[in-house]
């Protein structure tokens, strides 16, 4: 059983399917008791930083999601689930987000022939191809584990930091490698 | 490096996938959900699906269908035709499609646009127009929007719109050409960059593909993002593999194994 979090940031339909296609359970939640309980947790997330905070605040997850990544469970970000996992992104005028890893989101710099957001297939590490959907990017850190490169910037499309692994693609859309993705994430076991 | 995206375009009436010139003289071509799949299988990255007849007919979308295409495919799917509010927009969306695709709905009330984007986010929200070349005054660029299937002129220009519903909060602009549609003689270059020049959102190339050439000159030459195919692949004439053999000899990025 995945355990996926609700906080009204997008569509959660993806998601759902892609785990239905290899055969796994999920239950969406915002109820922090029940995500207090997961084993694995998928934190996914489409839309703009600011209101996805103010809706983490609201619903009183902002601290659920502290205590958990810091419990050790696996745990998974995708896109602006992904973001807001770092300490601030410019978006909506600068955003102070979740601050469970150290790092900046910043937006694509305006490059002729770039068009914001990136949207389509690009590669990971120089290899496979996912797909992407944003405007906002993870800085380079320590932590990253795929390099992707759009608008004359590398950026973490990739991180993994202890029991925490996060994505800026979207793996549920990215096709057999997707699918690749999520199962090795539901064998991971930190 | 981004990919250029081929985008296979299902056009569907009555359930059933059909191909015409023009919005004319369909062709019966197959079942959409299977169709769907072997696309997505056959290295399609992403998959646009109208439902054609549904706004003539007065009818929401097939929402059964878009349940039933999005659970079987892993690639992106966007769908149109029949989204006349807000309210159709998030059923479709909830039924596993990434991606709205707005029209003539949006030349109507363009205000529909933002009330999508503020909703579900501008990625969501697609403006599909269809301009043809007009001699018009009030159309400096020398392209008109067109709505319901080609069958009215509407006296906007085709860039100023496009540049508006960027504005609105559209993004991502699907370009099919009237003049080009379903000819299989390549795209309308010439309106492809004009829109892909004047724009920060992705362009989509749509109408007349025929040939991966076609499809090459749609990147190269007009600037688009992404390019729809239709008849050529629908016929069997040509795989998307094949296509993007011919992109990758040609120096155009694409997404190689899927």
């Amino acid at each position: 059983m995945v355990t996926i979090i609700d906080y009204k940031a997008g569509n959660l339909t993806s998601v759902k399917l892609a785990f239905a296609a290899l055969g796994v359970e999920t239950q969406v939640t915002a109820d922090p008791a029940v995500i207090r309980a997961a084993d694995r947790i998928i934190f996914p997330g489409v839309g703009a930083a600011a209101s996805a905070m103010a809706n983490l605040r609201e619903a009183g997850l902002d601290c659920v999601l502290k205590e958990v990544t810091a419990a050790g469970r696996p745990f998974l970000g995708i896109c602006l689930g992904m973001q807001i996992l770092f300490d601030h992104s410019e978006e909506d005028g600068g955003t102070d987000t979740l601050g469970i890893l150290p790092g900046q989101v910043r937006r694509f710099p305006d490059v002729p022939g770039c068009k914001i957001p990136q949207i389509g297939w690009n590669q990971v590490n120089d290899r496979e191809e996912y797909y992407f959907v944003h405007s906002y990017y993870v800085e380079m850190n320590p932590f990253a584990e795929g390099v992707t490169e759009y608008a004359g910037v590398k950026f973490a499309s990739c991180v993994r930091k202890d029991n925490i692994l996060a994505a800026q693609f979207h793996p549920e859309k990215s096709g057999r490698v997707g699918l690749k993705f999520l199962s090795d994430f539901l064998a991971w076991n930190p | 490096m981004l990919t250029k995206r081929i985008i296979p375009c299902l056009d569907v009436i009555k359930g059933r996938v059909t191909k015409g010139v023009k919005f004319q003289n369909n062709i019966d071509l197959g079942d959409p959900v299977e169709m769907a799949l072997r696309y997505s299988d056959g290295g399609a990255d992403e998959l646009v699906v109208y439902d054609i007849t549904a706004s003539a007919e007065r009818r929401p979308i097939d929402i059964g269908m878009v349940a039933a295409g999005a659970k079987a495919m892993r690639v992106p799917l966007a769908v149109g035709g029949g989204v006349s509010c807000v309210e159709d927009m998030s059923r479709v969306l909830l039924a596993g499609a990434e991606k709205v695709s707005v029209n003539s709905l949006a030349v109507r009330r363009p205000e529909v646009i933002r009330e999508g984007a503020k909703a579900f986010g501008a990625q969501c929200i697609v403006l599909g127009m269809d301009p043809v070349k007009a001699d018009d005054p009030r159309c400096p660029s020398g392209y008109e929007i067109t709505t319901r299937g080609f069958r009215e002129r509407t006296g906007m220009d085709a860039v100023e719109w496009a540049k508006r519903a960027v504005e609105l909060g559209a993004g991502e602009i699907v370009v099919n050409s009237v003049d080009a549609d379903g000819t299989r003689q390549g795209f309308e270059l010439k309106l492809t960059q004009l829109i892909a020049d004047a724009v920060g959102v992705p362009v989509v190339a749509s109408g007349g593909a025929g040939n991966a050439q076609h499809i090459a000159d749609a990147f190269t030459i007009a600037h688009a993002d992404a390019a729809i195919v239709a008849g050529m692949i629908h016929t069997g004439d040509w795989t998307i593999a094949q296509i993007k053999e011919h992109l990758a000899a040609a120096n155009v990025p694409v997404r190689k194994t899927w």
